[in-house]
């Protein structure tokens, strides 16, 4: 018997066992978990505990929460408001984070190393804590607030002055936080891209009569569309599903859609309707994350 | 390219402090004697002290660890085996579905993760009793499964560059598949291992939203007792507490990589010790 199972362990129970273990896991953890929340996206919202139920005559058939994410304003503008927020994070995250990754590349060996090591430092840092070091730089009697205030009102007339910038609780602030605490995610990948690039393409256009800006633009950054892609869905994906940062510094009159499925299931005990959310949201994240995908298979197949 | 790239430098200069600021301005207000936490009243350092005597601070850091201790530890196990699967196994029955299990939680929203974890420890405790409360064990089992696919994307970077022959020739020489396993391959990915454990680590300590789902009555994690304070505005003690925090991080983070350097210059220096010796 002994010697049986040391032979099968031998010969492919090794293999099993390390295959089988996560692979269990992961059922059981997270895909069962998921399914359970698909399965309750067509269930009833009761006063029971656990509040939900299965009636009716067809029990799995039901798609009222369905169609009111559809027809209910409010779920329509939360998605809205998410999709606009993070696209404009993205967007920004691209327009600061591609200058400053060309830019490490062309600093001496020796400060590139510290500077890599200054983009990455934040990400390690506790993600809540730089949310909430924007809080106090944002709010109304804040030194950065003020310094703001000054300015505007020493440029503009007298009749638009203002007591303070309202920042706090806005979209605007909700997209400079994203912005803040996912640039490393677009730096680091863009700088992946362009650090591989070799720079005697770049001598050649210059030589060849181009200028500095036809050489970015007609070498550099066709190059660098691989990093793009990847780094714009680094950034987009987690922050069209975030939670806490229009929780911290948001509009609550005009939520994103992780703070109204937070806010479905936690105070309204509305399963159905959370996990009808949480459905829709993750069939508009499969079109990201299948043009992330592309690229990458793309990138990896020309390595 | 002979001209400075002037542009580029400024960028990255407003860039850098872009990032820095913020956390530069949070450590000068803890230590703010006023207990308006936006109004500069003069240098202090009774946040830090009244700090050193919170229970309440201590005990969720010690939760907070023990959480994250265990649950880097199970979920770079776990990681790593699947790592190590799907760089080396090629196909086997149920790839596509195992593939798709590693990548998704990377992409799924935490909130989510967090809500679905949540109806199953609930509807689990309904059908067979466990989990009897929500808590410690209910923190670990999500953190677990969020952190190893990290662990993992990171061991199979690893595997994809690590070179096979070392395999195939231990297994020439009759190694068992097993004893292949353990005396090549787990100690070449080492450094992957330990960055995965690395990550997982971090990754609990510092997680929020999955955390304030799977939590029960009592089981409050330093990140919770934060977004609880934090939700109701911003405070000196927190600037303290936070400044301790990524100052501590900061170190760490320098420490680990000026020693990850050296060792791996050492190691290049051996390598070239070594080829030099065998001609």
């Amino acid at each position: 018997m002994l010697a049986r199972l040391s032979r099968w362990f031998d010969r492919r129970g090794w293999a099993d066992i390390l295959i089988g273990a996560p692979y269990l896991w992961l059922l059981i953890f997270f895909l069962l978990p998921f399914l359970i929340v698909a399965a309750m996206s067509l269930g009833t919202k009761t006063p029971t505990a656990p509040p939900i139920s299965f009636g009716g005559e067809y029990p799995l058939l039901n798609w009222d929460s369905y169609a009111r994410v559809l027809g209910d304003g409010l779920y329509l503008r939360a998605f809205l408001t998410s999709l606009a927020n993070a696209g404009l994070a993205m967007v920004l995250c691209l327009l600061i984070g591609y200058p400053m990754a060309l830019g490490l590349c062309r600093v001496s060996n020796g400060w590139r190393n510290i500077l890599l090591m200054l983009v990455i430092l934040p990400f390690w840092t506790s993600f809540l804590l730089r949310v909430y070091a924007w809080m106090g730089l944002m709010g109304r009697n804040s030194w950065f607030n003020r310094l703001l205030t000054d300015s505007w009102n020493l440029l503009v007339p007298v009749d638009w002055a203002v007591k303070s910038v309202p920042m706090m609780n806005t979209n605007f602030a909700v997209v400079l936080v994203m912005v803040y605490t996912y640039l490393p995610f677009m730096i680091l990948p863009l700088y992946a891209s362009l650090e591989r690039l070799d720079p005697t393409l770049d001598e050649a256009a210059m030589d060849l009569g181009s200028r500095p800006f036809q050489v970015f633009r007609d070498v550099t950054l066709p190059q660098s569309v691989p990093g793009i892609v990847a780094g714009g869905m680094l950034v987009f994906i987690p922050a069209a599903g975030e939670l806490v940062i229009p929780t911290l510094v948001g509009d609550a009159s005009s939520p994103m859609i992780g703070r109204l499925i937070s806010d479905e299931f936690s105070a309204a005990r509305n399963w159905p309707m959370a996990s009808a959310v949480a459905v829709v949201l993750l069939l508009i994240m499969v079109v990201p994350t299948m043009i992330y995908s592309h690229y990458q298979a793309k990138a990896e197949g020309s390595k | 390219m002979n001209r400075r790239p002037v542009f580029l430098i400024t960028v990255l200069c407003f860039g850098f402090a872009f990032f820095y600021i913020p956390i530069l301005s949070m450590i000068v207000y803890s230590f703010n004697a006023s207990r308006l936490a936006t109004v500069w009243g003069g240098f202090s350092t009774k946040w830090y002290v009244s700090l050193m005597s919170n229970r309440q601070v201590i005990e969720a850091l010690m939760l907070s660890l023990k959480i994250a201790l265990v649950s880097a530890t199970i979920a770079t196990i776990l990681g790593t085996m699947t790592g190590i699967t799907l760089a080396r196994f090629g196909k086997f029955r149920g790839r596509m579905l195992f593939t798709g299990l590693v990548t998704a939680p990377l992409i799924m929203p935490e909130v989510i993760t967090g809500i679905s974890s949540l109806i199953f420890f609930i509807l689990m405790a309904d059908w067979i009793g466990w989990p009897g409360s929500r808590g410690f064990t209910t923190i670990t089992l999500a953190h677990i499964t969020f952190s190893m696919v990290f662990v993992s994307t990171i061991v199979q970077a690893r595997m994809l560059q690590a070179d096979r022959a070392i395999e195939e020739a231990a297994m020439d020489l009759g190694s068992r598949p097993w004893q292949v396993l353990f005396d090549v391959t787990l100690p070449v990915i080492s450094p992957a291992i330990l960055s995965g454990w690395l990550l997982a680590f971090t990754i609990s300590l510092d997680d929020v939203v999955i955390t304030s789902f799977t939590t029960g009555p009592g089981a409050t994690t330093l990140p919770l007792l934060i977004w609880s304070k934090v939700k109701l505005g911003v405070t000196p003690d927190i600037n303290a507490l936070a400044t301790l925090m990524v100052l501590t991080v900061g170190m760490g983070v320098v420490v680990a990589g000026i020693v990850m350097n050296r060792a791996e210059a050492r190691r290049r220096a051996d390598e070239r010790m070594a080829y030099r010796s065998n001609d």
